[in-house]
């Protein structure tokens, strides 16, 4: 662990200015990765015309709400405590979907991949599952599993399960033949085989997935917080959709981007130490 | 006794017959270089001998001690695993930390145990990849090709490395090699392979630069390059 990632030199600029004097420097190949102020530049823009359109009323307040009015209600509802309970509520089914939907598509991955007759049994089902859209799974929960907590953890779970399960098995595929004829010639029996060749070559197909259903368990939220629900983000979004009250539709939408976000960035920090001895090209 | 011994030994890729060789012992501790043209079945016979060719067509006997080493031509280093990990992949028990240690003060890589592949030259990697080979103390060390890869003054280095270790521990070695000079400068032995044949089986014992001439010469006829051609190549290149 003593090595670290390849960073840009220090004395790269990384606004999106520089580059102006970019014809004196060696032309690369792989594009500079962008600063956090590169990358916030398009939402910044997006955000000035939409308050602009908004107070110049272009932007009606009963389409959309100013991003101001949405930062005050947004501010308003945690003071006043109301949000919290409501986005508690939200990450317990988000979360609870993801550990259950990462644990069943690894075991299903490493079955498939590591397996003939897994994959036999495995593969194909996953994806047939993979053509279904998760929603359109809702009325065969709610059927099966009732309209309770059950039926929403239960599918996220399933809808979380997909990207975990092809981005890992498509690693456990895609580990270099030549490893295996490596492991036949150092006597590397079966179960050291997985721990130190199936699973380490595998991880970053793993962790690609898991960018994915951190995203993802959040988005099946909204619709399956319609039913039967008293608390959540997406039960907050679609009582302020009965009132036409925009500013609160666009507090539960940055929020859902917030942890989207968020949970993201985690993964990624998690992936840079994890993938730590691969000098790479961005990530 | 042989440590090495081949009989009636055939592989073969759809109808086409790519190594035939009737018999061949290899006696204990001797090294032996095996050279051919490309296509000429070089690999194919030391796969077959590290008993990697499980899924080629092929009859036959084969008799190989069971401590094998092979060394690629990359140096298959596992990317994610430290180079202390690598050399000792697949070793059990106590005092594998110790060895691995040892191994790589062997091939001058005393302390970086810890480094990650990526972080060593091509040419550190493959010692990297000797040190694997001979930390598990093999009878028989199998190479293919393993300095291809690497530039002509590593390559000098690396033989040289590899000529003190083998005399420490003494394991027979079969190295696949498509140059005439390092077969001369490492082998005991030389095999000529040809469309799958042993066409040439050579002691070569030069004493003086004329005789390493002669035998260059000998091998290189062998190969079916006459010296006019390759000194003209040599001069262009
Ligand atoms: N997987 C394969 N499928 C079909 N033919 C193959 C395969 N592998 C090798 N051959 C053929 O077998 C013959 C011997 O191949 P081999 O790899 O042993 O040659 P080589 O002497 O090692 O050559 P080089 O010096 O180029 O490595 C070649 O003619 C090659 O085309
Ligand atoms: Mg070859």
């Amino acid at each position: 662990m003593t090595t670290t990632p390849i960073r840009p030199a220090p004395e790269v600029r990384h606004d999106a200015l520089a580059g102006a004097d970019s014809h004196v420097r060696l032309r690369r190949l792989a594009p500079r990765q962008l600063g956090a102020l590169g990358l916030g530049i398009g939402p910044l823009v997006a955000l000035v015309v939409w308050q602009v359109a908004s107070s110049t009323g272009l932007l009606p307040e009963q389409q959309l709400a100013s991003p101001l009015t949405a930062v005050t209600t947004g501010w308003e509802m945690l003071t006043t405590g109301e949000l919290l309970p409501h986005v508690a509520a939200s990450a317990r089914r988000a979360y609870l979907g993801l550990g259950i939907g990462v644990a069943l598509g690894l075991g299903l991955a490493l079955l498939s991949g590591l397996t003939r007759s897994g994959e036999a049994a495995v593969d194909s089902l996953v994806q047939i599952k993979r053509a279904i859209p998760t929603l359109a799974l809702i009325p065969l929960a709610i059927l099966w599993l009732g309209i309770g907590e059950t039926m929403k953890v239960a599918v996220i779970a399933t809808a979380v399960l997909v990207p975990i399960y092809l981005n890992t098995h498509a690693g456990l595929r895609s580990i270099d033949q030549r490893y295996v004829e490596l492991a036949q010639t150092t006597d590397v029996g079966r179960a050291e085989f997985i721990r130190r060749i199936a699973l380490p070559g595998s991880l970053p197909g793993f962790l690609t997935g898991l960018r994915l259903a951190v995203t993802m368990c959040w988005t099946s939220l909204v619709v399956l917080e319609q039913i039967n629900a008293t608390e959540g983000i997406g039960y907050v979004m679609n009582r302020a959709r009965d009132f036409g009250q925009t500013d609160v539709i666009v507090v539960g939408l940055v929020i859902y981007a917030v942890l989207g976000l968020a949970s993201d960035a985690l993964v990624r920090v998690v992936q840079g130490r994890a993938l730590s001895y691969r000098k790479g090209m961005g990530s | 006794m042989s440590a090495v011994r081949l009989r009636d030994l055939t592989r073969s890729y759809g109808p086409r017959t790519v190594l035939d060789v009737a018999g061949l012992d290899i006696e204990q501790g001797e090294f032996v270089c095996l050279i051919g043209r490309s296509g000429s079945g070089k690999s194919t016979l030391l796969r077959a001998l590290a008993g990697l060719d499980g899924d080629v067509a092929g009859d036959g006997r084969i008799q190989v001690p069971a401590r094998r080493s092979v060394l690629f031509q990359d140096s298959r280093l596992l990317p994610w695993a430290s180079v202390a990990d690598n050399v000792t992949l697949g070793l059990r028990g106590d005092g594998v930390g110790d060895a691995a240690a040892t191994a790589l003060a062997d091939v001058g890589l005393a302390g970086r145990e810890k480094d990650w592949p990526s972080a060593l030259s091509g040419g550190e990697q493959q010692r990297v990849a000797l040190a694997r080979a001979l930390v598990r103390e093999p009878e028989l060390l199998l190479a293919d090709e393993p300095f291809g890869a690497l530039d002509a003054l590593t390559r000098l280095r690396m033989h040289a490395l590899l000529r003190r270790l083998v005399a420490e521990h003494r394991p027979t070695v079969v190295l696949v090699t498509h140059d005439v000079d390092e077969a001369l400068a490492l082998a005991e032995r030389v095999l000529v392979l040809e469309d799958g044949r042993v066409v040439l089986d050579h002691r070569p014992t030069p004493r003086t630069a004329d005789d390493l001439l002669a035998e260059r010469r000998r091998l290189l006829a062998a190969l079916g390059v006459d010296e006019d051609t390759s000194t003209r190549l040599r001069e262009t290149a």
